[in-house]
């Protein structure tokens, strides 16, 4: 270990871990480096986007149409959280009776973790779409079809951006325990404390939270990007004011 | 449970167990020097009553253990042992994993817990699994010259060893003729082994049966270790990782492959106890821990195993159905 590393104690050596393989703590073969942090990696990113796209590919048809129609969301919400309040630990404990372990029955718990703050974003972000703006919408002659994709859709996409962000980050998190149920993700450096050492646990929990930190930033400049530009700016201003520039007193606008 | 062995065969096993038992503490017995409260081992009877000896009332010694079965039910055992002797004795079994419980140790919390030898050499004496020592004897004396320079006793350990074992079930063992580990080499690449996460890298475990035993399996699926029997019995896993003293190993008529090349260090489990509070407790404690540990072989630990994880009975029960079927207390 380098000077300046090991002047940091624990959180040094973790670095380190991540740059240089060593011997395992139980001995016999090499752990560690950046050959196997990349393996590790890439497998949680893949059973990450694999939730998160079953996910999404779920709740955010779901709750467009719900949230267009204004009913039956409060019941899909709820019955949603039930994937949240349910540990995944469980799920997976459970999925085991009918898929065994594998990719699919971890994929399958995540995505569980993963559809209750995409479904109630996208619910709600549709739900607060002024209806003057819809009525407007429909008096001009848009089918219902065309309501949502040109005004429900780019109207609430901060709101389901904000959702996607929440579940990205919850499933970085939580396919931590893949490895218990036969996906090696970098949660196994964090459970084999005796092969890997407090170091291997440290630098992979680095790792994961590095993953989660860069899927937020991404998935926001993302978010920026889709969104209309008029709607764009920081969320606490009010949007009524700039969609219509208030001009002082006169005209039309009402008190 | 109509799968379950009727009491009384197991009654008679145990006796004939305590019968081979005796030989081991009989020796324990003899350098204890004359205290006439001489109450606990060698006897002449697997009923060695534990005596209570008043001067032991002044002692109070807590009993610690980590957070599984069968750690709980050896702290249940030497804390009611301890106790027929007449110390005042507290619990506090559910210390977590082996680095909470050292630490519990040694800042005084507790004052005696059960480890097992290899997880303290591995675990806490930063000795590689190569390097482990093969045989039970030797893995203890090192063990206890560890523990020493932290001014910790070591108790002479156990007979049962915990250690991994490589289990098939039944059907699997007959249609390969598998006995021995050496067995797996023909037809490992066709079976599917599953293992705690860790097994994949440990020379105890995966690692160790590729090099050792030069297996080679059609695949490696790491599961939690709660699901160690379940992946077996549900048929999800040819080959999976057990421990020695699982209840399931028996109940659910698992083969385990003998270990014919020696590659499992040993894991039998000693009383760490406090340098204080052993001297302060005088030879009755070391004797009574003797005693007990005695009869504590595989088959009876597995059995005691089995009354708490399969008939829910507690390990405070467990433990006192223990002592009193050997005769230590009434």
């Amino acid at each position: 270990m380098s000077a300046p590393l090991a002047a940091l104690g624990l959180f040094g050596d973790a670095i380190d871990f991540l740059l240089h393989a060593r011997e395992s703590r139980a001995g016999g073969t090499e752990v560690g480096g950046p050959g196997e942090f990349a393996r590790l990696t890439w497998t949680h990113l893949q059973v990450t986007a694999a939730a998160v796209a079953l996910a999404a590919a779920v709740a955010l048809p779901l709750g467009l149409v719900l949230g267009h129609r204004r009913r039956g969301g409060f019941l899909a919400v709820s019955v949603s959280n039930v994937g949240r309040a349910v540990p995944s630990l469980v799920l997976i404990a459970l999925f085991v009776a009918f898929l065994g372990v594998g990719f699919l029955n971890v994929t399958l718990a995540l995505a569980l973790l993963a559809v209750p703050p995409i479904l109630t974003n996208a619910y709600v972000g549709v739900t607060q779409v002024d209806r003057d703006v819809i009525d407007a919408a429909v008096g001009q002659g848009m089918t219902d079809r065309q309501v949502m994709a040109r005004i429900e859709l780019p109207l609430a996409l901060p709101l389901i951006f904000g959702g996607l962000r929440t579940s990205v980050v919850n499933v970085i998190a939580t396919a931590t325990i893949a490895p218990l149920a036969g996906v090696v993700t970098l949660g196994d450096p964090i459970l084999s404390q005796g092969v890997y050492g407090d170091a291997g646990k440290l630098a992979a929990a680095i790792v994961v939270a590095l993953l989660a930190i860069v899927a937020e930033l991404g998935l926001g400049a993302a978010q920026r990007a889709v969104t209309p530009r008029p709607l764009r700016g920081s969320p606490g201003l009010p949007r009524r004011g700039r969609l219509f520039p208030t001009s002082p007193g006169k005209g039309l606008s009402t008190p | 449970m109509t799968h379950r062995a009727p009491r009384p065969l197991l009654l008679v096993l145990l006796v004939a167990l305590a019968a081979v038992g005796l030989v081991a503490c009989g020796d324990d017995a003899d350098d204890g020097g004359g205290n006439a409260t001489t109450s606990t081992s060698g006897g002449a009877s697997p009923g060695a009553k534990i005596v209570e000896n008043d001067a032991n009332g002044k002692v109070r010694i807590t009993i610690g253990s980590k957070n599984f079965t069968e750690q709980k039910v050896l702290g249940e055992i030497y804390a009611e042992a301890l106790d027929a002797a007449g110390y005042e004795v507290d619990k506090q079994l559910n210390l977590g994993d082996e680095q909470t419980a050292l630490k519990t140790l040694e800042q005084g919390q507790i004052d005696a817990y059960p480890e097992y030898t290899g997880t303290a050499l591995l675990s806490f004496f930063d000795v590689k699994t190569e390097d482990l020592p093969k045989e039970p004897a030797a893995a203890f004396e090192q063990v206890k010259a560890d523990f020493a320079k932290k001014d910790l006793v070591a108790l002479p350990p156990t007979p049962f060893t915990s250690s991994n074992e490589v289990a098939v079930t039944k059907a699997t063992a007959d249609r390969y003729g598998l006995r021995t580990i050496s067995d797996l080499s023909k037809v490992a690449s066709r079976l599917t082994l599953y293992g705690s996460p860790e097994c994949r890298q440990r020379l105890d475990c995966l690692l160790g049966l590729q090099r050792t035993y030069g297996l080679r399996f059609k695949r490696f699926v790491p599961v939690d270790l709660s699901q160690r029997s379940k992946v077996l019995s549900g048929g999800q896993a040819d080959v999976s990782i057990v421990f020695t003293t699982d209840p399931q190993n028996k109940r659910d008529g698992f083969v385990l492959l003998q270990d014919d090349k020696g590659m499992f260090p040993p894991y039998n489990s000693t009383l760490v106890v406090r340098k204080a509070t052993y001297d302060q407790a005088g030879p009755d404690l070391a004797r009574t821990i003797a005693a007990v540990n005695a009869k504590l072989t595989a088959d009876v630990v597995q059995e005691l195993n089995a009354r708490v994880d399969l008939d829910k009975e507690t390990p405070e029960e467990a433990a006192e159905d223990y002592l009193k079927q050997f005769g230590f207390t009434d």
